[in-house]
């Protein structure tokens, strides 16, 4: 079991902060780290597996920084995002040259058992460079946990992996976290990070906007304020239905027929909407949400 | 020294396009040296070429290439990563690519130099000799050197250049002074100890054997300890 702390870390690239002050625990079983593309997600990743200083404050693993300290990739595994250049390698030779310098008792068995838990013993004979996407991640994957390491870093696994690979990843993570491995992983896009997470990290524009587990992050995000676009034969009828519900926060008249409602309680909105229109005899064309870009749900916990 | 990253960094080096570059400069010298030699029959001057490209120009370039080849693909889009997140030391990274790049120096730039001495003058083989040792001293203080500028910067080919050419050929020709700090007239200066015969140096041999060794051995020394410190979202 390893704990994974972050205590009021920052990293600045001359005048760019790219993380600000982040102070976060990492424990067993699986972290998502969500944020949008550019939040710091991997500048915290390559603090986290000692590939970058902390410009301010410490991140240590079991209470050992993890800075120019050779000794904790004993315990880490990192799937950093960008590509192997080893392309001249076989994939089971890539594996295998992990192993050896992990200096595993047998890093030939190490390397079949890593090959079998990503189900690339089939392909491993062929070189690198003539794998899919898919494929090269599942090697980096298995590369990283030739060693069985208690906490695994993964800067964004998933990008370009097929549904049903990413299936079988998310299985395995699953696994590895269940077994009692710390296992970090960043995504930007909320679906995989729910399915997958048992905690999540959400962070925005280099801070640490959110924390807790799904249902928290899915709560904080049903229960921002969210707009939607309706459509209807009376919109001034609807609009007058709207304003007396307490889920609605403002009404405003676009186009002819078209309604924007700003919406406080989702839930009671979506469950009150076909009802309130049914009572005043309303026929609904269109309802669509104008705001449920992730983006719009980040820029909302940042402000909050 | 790691066998793992030895028998990587020579798959890295013979996969590399750059790796044939490390043969056309040595054949072309040869090819040059070997024509002088036939067209003009003056051996004498087959041997200045040899003598004036080969330890200043030929070879710093080899051991440039071959240091970059082993370090500098891997620094640059950041994969060697996949190396560094492991748990051994740092140095003997360094010092196992240093190696390999260094084993491709010897082999392609100083024995091809040798050879060529030989067939040039055979009846004096203490030159040719003379001059591999300077060629082998030499080779040591650059392929180092070179494989501490491949960690420090991206652009370590340019100013690997500009060493070789301003530094090493122009400058190193023209004040007399720079000899003290030229690693071609180190190894010249040992070179000398040899065969008498080759061009002379008027360094001290305890300085010329003693700044090689301390450069050399810092320049590995200083490769594995920016490799200590390798971040993966650089600066630049």
């Amino acid at each position: 079991m390893s704990v994974l702390r972050l205590e009021k870390v920052s990293r600045w690239f001359g005048n760019v902060v790219a993380v600000n002050d982040v102070t976060m625990t990492i424990g067993p079983g699986v972290t998502g780290l969500l944020g949008p593309n550019g939040a710091g997600k991997t500048t915290l990743m390559a603090m986290m597996s000692g590939f970058l200083a902390p410009s301010a404050g410490t991140v240590t693993l079991d209470d050992v920084p993890v800075w120019r300290n050779t000794e904790a990739y004993r315990v880490l595994g990192l799937v950093p995002e960008r590509e192997i250049s080893f392309g001249y390698l076989s994939g089971r030779q890539f594996v295998q040259a992990n192993a050896e310098l992990h200096q595993l008792p047998d890093p030939r068995a190490a390397t079949e058992r890593a090959l079998a838990r990503v189900e690339m013993t089939e392909p491993a004979e062929r070189r690198i460079d003539t794998y899919s996407k898919g494929m090269r991640q599942r090697i980096k994957i298995a590369a990283a946990l030739v060693h069985e390491p208690r906490v695994m870093l993964l800067d964004e696994p998933f990008n370009g992996v097929d549904p049903r690979q990413r299936m079988q990843l998310m299985d395995l993570l699953h696994r590895l976290g269940d077994a009692g491995s710390t296992i970090v992983f960043s995504s930007h896009i909320l679906e995989e990070v729910e399915r997958l997470a048992r905690h999540i990290e959400v962070v925005v524009s280099g801070r640490h906007a959110a924390s807790g587990d799904f249902g928290a992050i899915r709560r904080l995000m049903t229960d921002r304020p969210v707009r939607y676009f309706l459509r209807c034969d009376d919109a001034r009828a609807l609009a007058t239905a709207l304003v007396a519900q307490p889920a609605v926060k403002a009404v405003r008249f676009t186009g002819d027929d078209g309604i924007d409602v700003e919406v406080s309680d989702l839930g009671a909105f979506a469950h009150g909407l076909p009802r309130w229109a049914r009572e005043g005899d309303i026929a609904l064309w269109e309802v669509s949400p104008s705001d449920e870009s992730l983006e719009s749900v980040f820029s909302y916990l940042v402000a909050r | 020294m790691n066998p793992t990253i030895v028998r990587l960094a020579v798959q890295a080096l013979l996969g590399h396009r750059r790796f044939w570059l490390l043969l056309v400069f040595p054949i072309g010298l040869a090819a040059l040296v070997v024509l002088i030699r036939v067209l003009t029959g003056d051996e004498v001057a087959a041997w200045d070429t040899l003598d004036g490209m080969g330890p200043s120009l030929v070879l710093p370039l080899l051991a440039l290439i071959a240091a970059s080849s082993v370090m500098g693909p891997e620094v640059d889009d950041g994969s060697i990563v996949y190396l560094l997140a492991k748990p051994i030391s740092r140095h003997s990274v360094a010092l196992s690519k240093y190696l390999v790049a260094l084993a491709a120096v010897l082999a392609a730039g100083t024995l091809p130099i040798l050879v060529v001495g030989l067939v040039v003058r055979p009846e004096e083989p203490g030159m040719s000799v003379a001059l591999w040792t300077s060629t082998v001293v030499s080779g040591i203080v650059y392929t180092a050197l070179f494989l501490a500028l491949s960690t420090l910067t991206r652009h370590a080919v340019v100013f690997g250049l500009l060493y070789i050419l301003i530094w090493e050929g122009t400058l190193g020709s023209i004040f007399s002074g720079i000899a003290t700090l030229s690693v071609a007239q180190w190894g010249q200066r040992v070179g000398q100890e040899v065969d008498a015969a080759v061009s002379s140096s008027d360094l001290a041999l305890w300085w010329a054997l003693g700044a090689s060794a301390a450069l050399a051995v810092g320049a590995v020394w200083f490769a594995g300890d920016r490799l200590r410190s390798f971040s993966f979202q650089g600066d630049e």
